[in-house]
């Protein structure tokens, strides 16, 4: 009898859990974005980022994956790609905006472009179950990682976009 | 217009590193991701008796020897010696099969042997049995370049592989073709990318620490890129093998391959 209440509460957990999910999968639209010419001016969330978490995210190879194709300014990090332009002094080059269309989505700058879209759903194919319907990264990280390579001005420590 | 056309067969010439233009590789440009590694990894694959895939292919030889009922021929028994009758099989698949008008890779013809000519139940995808009696058929034809059937039945089937390869897929919007083809020999992260070519599947990789086969690579990418993986077995397996096979040839066979 004990079991059987507590099997059927962790039925119950389970299943609003499922809903919870099922929710957020369904609802969530991203937020609207406007490009003017190669940019988008306006932050995403309407607030500047943090450039810590954003450096955070950058790092982070399960989430912001940028070192998996950028090498950067982080002597620390070893093993940085070279499939993609170094992000050295990327701030210097870039403004923000243009900086947070080409997170938002690169292939309005370069249709072949080999940069995931970190905040788009259009297009896509076969995403994997737990990812569907979710961008790769939310508005508050995009802006978060838009405002640290931002502050990246410094002169490029390797310009090269290969070996 | 012929000095634009000389121009521009010269920046081709020219142009520097091997990945510099997207597309296919070129045939001098063509090799087996053994290249990649360092030399203790080659050492050890050149090695039988340091081999961790060989302890799989002697597990596939007893199979091999071994009749899986008392009613029912071992495969030996009707193939005989497998280093004579099986040199050069492997070299030949993915190939068509009569029987069920599609295209089978190894693996699903040692299954249709074992249910049509041994009355057996065929062997899960992936599981030990399976991977070391491949291994061992494969073995026989080591050395020996891909030879991907001249048959047009095939050929349906090999396009779509090459769509699948070059089609973006995933959270992440990755392709096959979109490192494999144009940012071989640059690091991803840690690791140097491969060409991808199927030389030496069922292979053992240090990641696995075990024998796997190309469908479980083929899958682990598609993880990679954040994609629904297709099931084990599935027939857009079999167009990816068919045409990875025939950009491969004529690199040579090495099962067992060792791979970090």
């Amino acid at each position: 009898m004990r079991l059987g209440r507590r099997v059927a509460l962790t039925l119950l957990v389970l299943a609003s859990a499922a809903s919870a999910t099922r929710a957020e999968e369904a609802g969530q639209p991203l937020r609207p974005v406007t490009i003017v010419g190669d940019a988008i001016p306006a932050s995403l969330t309407g607030a500047a980022g943090d450039p810590a978490r954003g450096r955070a995210l950058v790092l982070d190879r399960t989430r912001g994956l940028c070192l998996l194709c950028h090498a950067g300014p982080f002597p620390e990090e070893r093993f940085q790609g070279n499939l993609a332009p170094d992000l050295s002094g990327v701030g210097a080059r870039l403004s923000e905006g243009q900086l947070r269309l080409r997170l938002v989505d690169g292939r309005r700058v370069n249709p072949q472009t080999i940069m995931p879209a970190y905040y788009s759903l259009a297009a896509r194919t076969r995403v994997a179950r737990a990812w569907q319907g979710r961008p790769i990264l939310e508005a508050g990280e995009i802006e978060d990682v838009v405002t640290f390579l931002a502050s990246l001005r410094g002169p490029a420590r390797d310009q090269r976009t290969g070996p | 217009m012929i000095r634009t056309a000389t121009a521009a067969l010269a920046a081709l010439l020219l142009a520097p590193g091997p990945a510099a233009f997207p597309g296919e590789i070129a045939p001098a440009d063509k090799r087996s991701g053994f290249a990649e590694m360092g030399p203790a990894l080659q050492a050890m694959q050149r090695d039988d008796t340091a081999h961790p895939g060989m302890l799989w292919v002697q597990d596939g030889a007893d199979l091999w020897a071994r009749a899986p009922s008392a009613d029912a021929p071992a495969c030996g028994g009707c193939h005989g010696e497998a280093r004579a009758s099986m040199r050069g099989v492997a070299a030949r698949y993915p190939a068509w099969d009569a029987r069920s008008g599609r295209p089978i890779d190894l693996e699903d013809r040692i299954n249709q042997c074992r249910r049509t000519h041994q009355q057996a139940e065929p062997f899960a995808r992936e599981s030990a049995d399976l991977l070391g009696l491949t291994a061992f058929v494969a073995l026989q034809s080591r050395g020996m370049p891909l030879a991907p059937p001249d048959d047009s039945r095939l050929a349906p089937a090999r396009q779509e592989g090459r769509a699948l390869f070059e089609a973006r897929m995933g959270q992440l919007g990755l392709s096959c073709a979109i490192c494999h083809d144009d940012h071989w020999g640059r690091h991803l992260g840690a690791a140097v990318i491969p060409q991808g070519h199927p030389t030496g599947y069922p292979l053992y990789r240090l990641e696995w620490q075990g024998l796997g086969s190309l469908q479980r690579r083929l899958r682990n990418c598609m993880s990679g890129m954040r994609a629904e993986p297709y099931p084990f077995g599935a027939p857009e397996y079999v167009a990816l093998e068919l045409y990875l096979a025939e950009r491969a040839a004529p690199l040579p066979l090495e099962t067992p391959a060792l791979r970090p």
